[in-house]
């Protein structure tokens, strides 16, 4: 056991003096805004196509029959599986990683958002229709808020499929235009540099916790106090 | 987009609070030979069979029947949310084509929205009516809100209400855009008794102050021989309006009276030799 807690510091100590030279040399700070910059821009694209793709579906037949049908099969798809494709189509470009990273994000909002959109008790619908609600007013002042529970899970899922897929990119694609967090990992295990690789981790881990608190939870808190779903 | 910029050209020409407060005249309604069948699991319903019936401007009227009769679908198609299968129904000499809010509806079942707070679900109806400034739909929200006792309540979400302040919430969102018709289905049939009776005063005080032409449906006599100037009863498979009973009782009334009890009890044994002739069942 001792030992064990010694080899454990000791392996601490490495990690927080790889951590203090990647902050100060700028290393860890480059590599995060770039993958963040990659990250953010195929969340965007995602939600901005998911979010109107899952409205389609939920409202037309032929747009379920279709699309939804995809959307359910391709979010089995982990989105590594584009990674050749993605080579193929792009070259070892940015393009090649935003694909990868869109395909993760995209489904999962189609799917929430038809969820969400089908799960509309009808009242709400009938109310608003004898109220004067028609069309576009319908969708943006009745529809869409009383599906934004489904919608808000399904945009935190999307970011999670993000994550993962950017980091499986990062890791299988290399591209002169940056390096990323996922590539500092990749070189720190050819390299054998073990507190590169969990440094790299704990970082990853910390980005996704601190995009949940400052992103996440206020919209989710502000949805419980309003439909009264939980004390939290 | 189109819609909010609408209502935003719109807005020039505003109207005051006041016209918008104004009382304005109820509508005659008239429902000629209305029909309605469902397909169901198991077969064909006919919800409505050759339904006639008339009333007349500010005239409050209850359809009394037991559940699954048909007069809920009857409700909902003089809303136009429903469409018949024949017949017409015309709201003053006009049909009855579409949803519209001269005919507001009040639904048993809490229909508002959560998303909203209680003042934020007054001022829908408003927001979608033209030729109001902003200012003048809170003020005549705040008038509604402060008609069925709920000022102090304005900015609470609707989950922290209880049941009785929903339905007056229900009323006040109904009544905010000057409907000339309000159909209230079943909308205390989920209260408690106390509250119900506090209602009872409550939405004839309203109905005198505000003159609307009520259509309330109930399965409960006592009610409807309450608020009604006419009770029509109703029977199921295929619906019909069988029996009227005029309820000529000085307002307001309380729903404790002898008097009440007695119209009452002759409209629950018309309403049983009824239910003698045919098996009701619940849809």
């Amino acid at each position: 056991m001792k030992r064990f807690l010694l080899a454990a510091a000791f392996f601490a100590v490495l990690l927080l003096l790889y951590l203090k030279n990647a902050a100060v040399d700028g290393t860890l700070a480059k590599a995060t805004v770039i993958t963040m910059r990659r990250l953010l821009a195929g969340y965007l694209i995602g939600l901005v196509v998911g979010l109107p793709l899952g409205l389609l579906t939920a409202r037309w037949k032929l747009f379920r029959d279709t699309i939804g049908t995809m959307a359910l099969g391709l979010q089995t798809l982990p989105s590594v599986c584009w990674v050749p494709l993605a080579l193929l189509w792009f070259g070892q470009t940015e393009a090649a990683m935003l694909f990868v990273v869109v395909m993760g994000t995209l489904w999962s909002v189609v799917i929430a958002t038809d969820t969400g959109v089908r799960n509309v008790p009808p009242i709400y619908r009938r109310a608003a229709l004898t109220m004067g609600s028609k069309r576009l007013h319908m969708w943006f002042k009745v529809i869409l808020p009383a599906a934004l529970p489904f919608i808000v899970s399904g945009m935190k899922q999307g970011w999670a499929f993000a994550w993962r897929s950017l980091m499986a990119a990062e890791i299988f694609v290399t591209i002169l235009t940056g390096f990323g967090l996922g590539q500092l990992l990749h070189y720190g295990r050819e390299l054998s540099a073990m507190d590169q690789v969990i440094a790299i981790m704990l970082v990853i881990v910390v980005i996704g916790l601190l995009a949940d608190k400052i992103f996440f939870s206020p919209i989710e808190t502000f949805l419980h106090r309003r439909w009264g779903t939980s004390q939290a | 987009m189109f819609v909010t910029r609408a209502i935003r050209l719109g807005s020039k020409a505003t109207s005051s609070v006041s016209e918008e407060l104004r009382v304005i005249a109820p509508s005659k309604l008239a429902i000629e030979d209305v029909s309605k069948s469902f397909k169901t699991g198991t077969g064909v319903v006919q919800a409505l069979d050759r339904v006639s019936l008339q009333v007349g401007e500010g005239e409050f009227v209850c359809l009394v029947g037991a559940s699954g009769c048909g007069k809920s679908t009857l409700l909902n198609i003089i809303a136009g949310l429903e469409k018949p299968d024949g017949g017409n129904v015309l709201a003053d000499g006009k049909p009855v084509t579409s949803p519209g809010r001269e005919r507001l509806v009040m639904f048993q079942e809490p229909a508002l929205f959560p998303w909203l707070d209680v003042f934020g679900n007054v001022l829908f109806g408003l927001k979608l009516k033209p030729n109001l400034s902003k200012k003048n739909r809170h003020d005549v929200a705040k008038y509604y809100l402060e008609l069925v006792g709920l000022s102090r309540f304005e900015h609470a979400n609707i989950h922290e209400l209880s049941g009785g302040m929903k339905q007056r919430v229900s009323l006040a969102r109904a009544l905010a855009p000057n409907p000339r018709v309000l159909l209230m289905d079943e909308p205390f049939a989920a209260l408690d008794a106390l509250t119900r009776e506090q209602l009872y005063g409550d939405i004839q005080q309203i109905w005198k102050a505000r003159r609307k032409t009520i259509v309330f449906v109930t399965h409960n006599v006592r009610e409807a021989a309450c608020l009604g100037d006419r009770v029509l009863l109703f029977s199921p498979h295929p619906g019909r309006i069988r029996e009227e009973f005029p309820v000529e009782l000085p307002r307001p009334r309380d729903i404790n009276s002898v008097d009440l009890a007695a119209h009452a009890t002759q409209i629950t044994k018309a309403l049983k030799s009824l239910g003698k002739a045919e098996v009701t069942v619940a849809r």
